[in-house]
């Protein structure tokens, strides 16, 4: 008899394994997020959307209210179920062609009008679903299937700064941090301190997570994890980037 | 804070969009999400200051996309949610609903038809008809009624929020920037004095209980792995649009018994055609005068029997033949004759068809 794997208790078992690809992060920042959710209590409460892209296969990921909504508008579905009852926990999960170019204009609104909402954007430099194309997050020279030449800044601009770009425009009470499937243990902490400040009715609430794509990278598991824990943060900054009237994660100890 | 609206009934003198306003309120709407556009504009501005009133709420979106989809969230939330909007927003409120078609969500869209294609004019159209009964990647499952006066708009904006619900379909109300601009005299009521009993919303999301403890998740998906998959669900939708389809088809008539010609039009068009059908009538010429209310569906088996019996339609409409291609599909194989009077983007006055209809009898 097989032993299963220790899974977060919001998971939804019988869908398991999951969907994505061998090697693909979505897994586990949906583990991250299933543990932040657990230690929450916030099963009954929480409504998950995903967008189109891999994130959809996430649609009966958990146990778990779920929409499966439209490329780039899982923002406002989740906006305007918050604002009907907002006794319910909106969390809006995206890739990174979802949310900073398709529905690049719902995240800047909603972050502007200060949303009582969780957006969680998986950042894995392209867009999967699609076969590889660039993504506005394709880093320089990066080759995708409509950069077959690498990326070229002059052309087609550099990496888009999500999380710089929200917390510019949000104001106190924002959570704004970006987070790495290399590190679960910080990922869920982010997450969830993500899903308190929605609970406490702070204000937006926004976490990017940087993660892998070996199907579209052409990555083996070395070169995977070389690229998601010292290639990205070469572009992107981990860390937190706003915290309403506290301190950012490792400020404590000066 | 006020219980009802309006107490009983009441006689008053407004735009057609401030009677719009009214009658979401006392459909007991809950949420408005909207966009500015005109001319639909002053339903939010007489919304905004209305629903608070009456603890009701209103968000203001960044684009109709979001006015779209944020409604939806409203509606999964258990919210009797609406938007209106026009032309352009008209095109992209077509995604979004596209999302309500492929899942069954009652949201209720009003639109007030202005000038196109594109941004064109403001005020006036009816334009909109081919967009908003059979627009987005989809196949028109979804409810459109067509009104022609302010009492129309109040009975059927009232009406809209309760086909929603009960069907499960998508539902339109299709006004025009005249109807929405113009003041006209109406009876606003409280739809309880009339009996109209206001089905009640219920949650798709977030319902009582942990879901995989207490019940099951509701987890919903508009993205099918497998086209046998999607046929089926199809199927299933067509089969329900096809059963609700002649309770929900309407249409009004008269002078058909001993027509030749009979006059088609909806919407406030139709207001011109029926003045102008009762004239020529009084001048002893035998016209009949049809106009379907439900655009989405049509009544078939009523537009049928009449192509069967007329000799000719004349199909009058602000637009370049939407109104007609929808006839035409359905009168197939019926004898009638299909004349026109299309004046696309421009009002239609009764004189116009009075004298397209002695053109015709020559």
């Amino acid at each position: 008899m097989s032993v299963q794997p220790a899974m977060p208790k919001s998971w939804r078992v019988d869908t398991k394994p999951h969907k994505f690809c061998p090697g693909c992060g979505h897994g586990l920042v949906l583990k991250a997020l299933g543990q932040a959710i657990d230690e929450l209590g916030i099963q009954d409460r929480a409504v998950f959307g995903c967008d189109i892209g891999c994130s959809l296969l996430a649609w009966d990921f958990f146990n778990v209210d779920t929409i499966q909504t439209h490329h780039g508008r899982t923002t406002p579905v989740i906006t305007g179920l918050k604002r009907a009852n907002p006794n319910l926990v909106g969390i809006a999960y995206m890739g990174d062609g979802g949310g900073y170019a398709i529905g690049s204009q719902h995240l800047v609104n909603a972050a502007s009008r200060n949303e009582r909402i969780t957006v969680i954007l998986v950042n894995n430099t392209q867009y999967g679903m699609t076969g590889g194309q660039m993504a506005p997050t394709t880093l320089p020279g990066q080759k995708t299937e409509t950069t077959p030449y690498g990326r070229d800044p002059e052309k087609t601009g550099y990496p888009t700064q999500g999380p710089e770009m929200v917390a510019a425009i949000t104001r106190e009470g924002a959570y704004v941090a970006r987070g790495t499937v290399a590190n679960l243990r910080q990922l869920k902490n982010y997450l969830k301190k993500a899903l308190e400040n929605q609970m406490a009715g702070n204000g937006f609430s926004f976490v990017e997570v940087l993660s892998t794509c070996p199907t579209n990278w052409r990555t083996n598991a070395e070169e995977t994890w070389k690229m998601v824990e010292q290639e990205l943060p070469r572009y992107f900054k981990v860390g937190e980037i706003k915290v309403p009237g506290g301190q950012k994660e490792g400020e404590a100890n000066g | 804070m006020p219980d009802k609206p309006i107490e009983g009934e009441k006689r008053v003198f407004m735009t057609g969009n401030e009677v719009v306003a009214w009658a979401a309120l006392v459909a007991g709407a809950d949420i408005m999400y909207g966009y500015p556009i005109t001319p639909q504009n002053e339903i939010m501005h007489y919304w905004t200051r209305l629903a608070p009133k009456f603890g009701r709420e209103f968000l203001q979106t960044e684009d109709e996309l979001s006015a779209g989809f944020t409604t939806i969230g409203g509606v999964l939330a258990g919210r009797k949610a609406f938007t209106a909007t026009a032309g352009p927003g008209n095109t992209l409120m077509q995604e979004p609903m596209s999302m309500a078609e492929a899942m069954r969500l009652p949201t209720v869209v009003v639109i007030q038809q202005r000038g196109g294609p594109s941004t064109a004019t403001v005020i006036y159209s009816q334009q909109e008809v081919t967009m908003t009964t059979l627009g987005g990647n989809g196949e028109g499952l979804r409810i459109v009624y067509s009104t022609a006066n302010h009492q129309e708009l109040f009975d059927y904006t009232i009406k809209a929020f309760n086909t929603a619900w009960k069907y499960r379909f998508p539902t339109f109300v299709l006004g025009d920037g005249y109807q929405a601009k113009m003041r006209e005299s109406l009876t606003i009521y409280d739809p309880a004095s009339r009996g109209i009993e206001l089905v009640e919303a219920e949650p798709f999301l977030g319902k009582p209980g942990v879901p995989g403890v207490d019940r099951p998740p509701t987890q919903l998906r508009n993205t099918y792995n497998v086209e046998e998959e999607l046929y089926e669900v199809l199927e299933g939708y067509f089969k329900d649009y096809e059963k609700i389809a002649p309770e929900v088809a309407e249409h009004e008539a008269f002078g058909l018994e001993d027509a030749d010609l009979v006059v088609v039009s909806h919407g406030v068009v139709s207001r011109a055609c029926k003045a102008a059908v009762k004239e020529l009538r009084e001048g002893g010429i035998k016209v009949g005068y049809f106009r379907p209310i439900t655009l989405r569906p049509l009544p078939v088996d009523a537009i049928r029997e009449t192509a069967s019996k007329a000799r000719q339609f004349l199909v009058v409409e602000s637009a370049n033949g939407q109104l007609a291609r929808l006839l035409k599909e359905v009168a197939y194989g019926c004898p009638v004759e299909m004349l026109s009077l299309f004046k696309p983007g421009v009002g239609i006055t009764a004189e116009d068809v009075v004298s397209r209809v002695k053109e015709i009898a020559g």
